[in-house]
C-alpha cells in the first residue's frame, strides 16, 4: 500500500532537528512506506514547523507495536503527573 | 569494452522551468546508447534509487533520476523534501510529465545519445512511468508495481493520484509490467484489468506477476526484498530495453 490518511495536528512545544532546537507548530501521523526503516510500512510521525522550512522536522518511523506502546506510555506518564502540569493553560 | 562510468548530481530546468536536481550515471565509452529516466518511489530521491541509476549505466545506458521533490528547496535533505511534498498532496501529474520530458531531453542532448528513451518507475513511480508513457513520446516503459493505475485510491487518500486507465489509448510504447502476487496495490486482479485493456487496444505489453513477492520486491534495503523475483525482474528489464532502446 502506498499510503493512507494523514492525520494532522497543531502542536505547541519544541523539537530538536538536524539544525538544533526549534519551535514546533504542526504534527503529521501517517501509515506509509518509511524513508529509512527496513519495514515495508511504518507509522510515521513528523514534528514540524513549516514556517521555518522543510528541514525544521523531527521524524520517527515506528512499527505498529512501537507506536501503540508510545501512545500508552504517554497516557501513563500523564496519568502519573498532577493533572494539567504540562498544560499550556497552567 | 570499457565498464567505466561517470555518476553524480546534475541540474536542469524541469516543468515550468523549475530548477531540478538529478542524479546522472553514464558510461565513459563512446558507443551510441539509449537513455533511461528513473522515477523514484514515494519516499523520495534516496540512495537505493541512485544505486538503480548506476546499475543502468553499468549496463551501457545513460540514466538519470530527477528529484521530483526538488521544489521543496535546495540543500534540504531528500527525506525532509519528501515529507514536505507529501504534506502538500504529492506531485501533480502535469508536473511529473513535464519533469520526465525535461529529463528525456537532457539525456538526448548528452554525447553518444542514440535518441531512444526508456522510463522506469517503482511504487508511485510505476504509476508515473505509465503516465509518462501515455503523455510523451517514449520508446519503452517499465512499470514496477505501480498502484492506482486502474482503481481509485481509498477514501481520504491525501495524494493527487487518479486512475490512468482512460489514458491507455495514448500509450506511446511497449510496456513491461513487473508485479508481486502478494501485493495489495496493485492486486493481481487490477493488473489483469490493465492487461485486458491493453489487449483490447492492441498495445504491446509484457506483464509478469511473481510468486512469493509483494510490493517493493526490488528494494534491496527493505524487508520486502525478494531476491529471486528481483533477479528475474532485472533480467526482463535489460532484455526489454535491449530490444527497444538499441540504435
Amino acid at each position: 500500500m502506498c499510503t493512507y490518511l494523514t492525520e494532522k495536528i497543531e502542536l505547541d512545544g519544541a523539537g530538536k532537528g538536524a539544525n538544533g532546537w526549534f519551535t514546533l507548530s504542526q504534527g503529521a501521523v501517517y501509515v506509509d512506506h518509511p524513508y529509512h526503516s527496513t519495514h515495508e510500512h511504518t507509522v510515521n510521525i513528523d514534528f514540524t514547523n513549516p514556517g521555518e522550512g522543510p528541514s525544521a522536522r523531527v521524524a520517527v518511523e515506528l512499527t505498529e507495536e512501537s507506536a501503540l506502546a508510545l501512545v500508552e506510555a504517554i497516557h501513563k506518564a500523564l496519568a502519573a503527573a498532577p493533572p494539567g502540569l504540562a498544560s499550556v493553560k497552567r | 569494452m570499457s565498464d567505466a562510468m561517470w555518476a553524480g548530481t546534475v541540474a536542469f530546468p524541469g516543468y515550468e522551468d523549475a530548477e531540478l536536481e538529478a542524479y546522472l550515471a553514464r558510461p565513459l565509452g563512446d558507443r551510441p546508447r539509449g537513455g533511461v529516466v528513473v522515477i523514484h518511489h514515494l519516499p523520495g530521491y534516496d540512495t537505493a534509487t541512485k544505486e538503480i541509476v548506476r546499475k543502468f549505466a553499468a549496463h551501457g545506458y545513460a540514466a538519470v533520476c530527477p528529484n521530483l521533490y526538488s521544489r521543496e528547496g535546495a540543500g534540504v535533505s531528500p527525506d525532509d523534501q519528501a515529507a514536505a511534498a507529501r504534506a502538500k498532496g504529492g506531485v501533480p501529474d502535469e508536473q511529473l510529465v513535464g519533469d520526465v520530458a525535461a529529463a528525456s531531453a537532457y539525456l538526448n542532448a548528452l554525447d553518444h545519445a542514440n535518441g531512444k528513451i526508456g522510463v522506469i518507475g517503482y511504487c508511485s513511480g510505476g504509476r508515473q512511468a505509465f503516465l509518462a508513457a501515455c503523455s510523451l513520446p517514449i520508446d519503452a516503459a517499465v512499470d514496477c508495481y505501480g498502484a492506482f493505475v486502474v482503481s481509485n485510491p481509498p477514501e481520504g487518500f491525501p495524494l493527487k493520484a487518479t486512475p490512468l486507465l482512460s489514458k491507455a489509448p495514448d500509450l506511446s510504447c511497449p510496456l513491461l509490467g513487473l508485479f508481486g502476487q502478494d501485493d495489495a496495490n496493485p492486486t493481481p486482479e487490477e493488473v489483469a484489468v490493465l492487461a485486458a485493456e491493453l489487449d483490447k487496444l492492441g498495445k504491446e505489453h509484457d506483464f509478469h506477476i511473481f510468486e512469493g513477492a509483494g510490493h517493493a520486491f526490488f528494494s534491496t534495503d527493505r524487508a520486502a526484498y525478494r531476491p529471486a523475483a528481483a533477479m528475474e525482474g532485472w533480467k526482463k528489464i535489460f532484455d526489454f530495453y535491449g530490444r527497444h532502446l538499441a540504435a
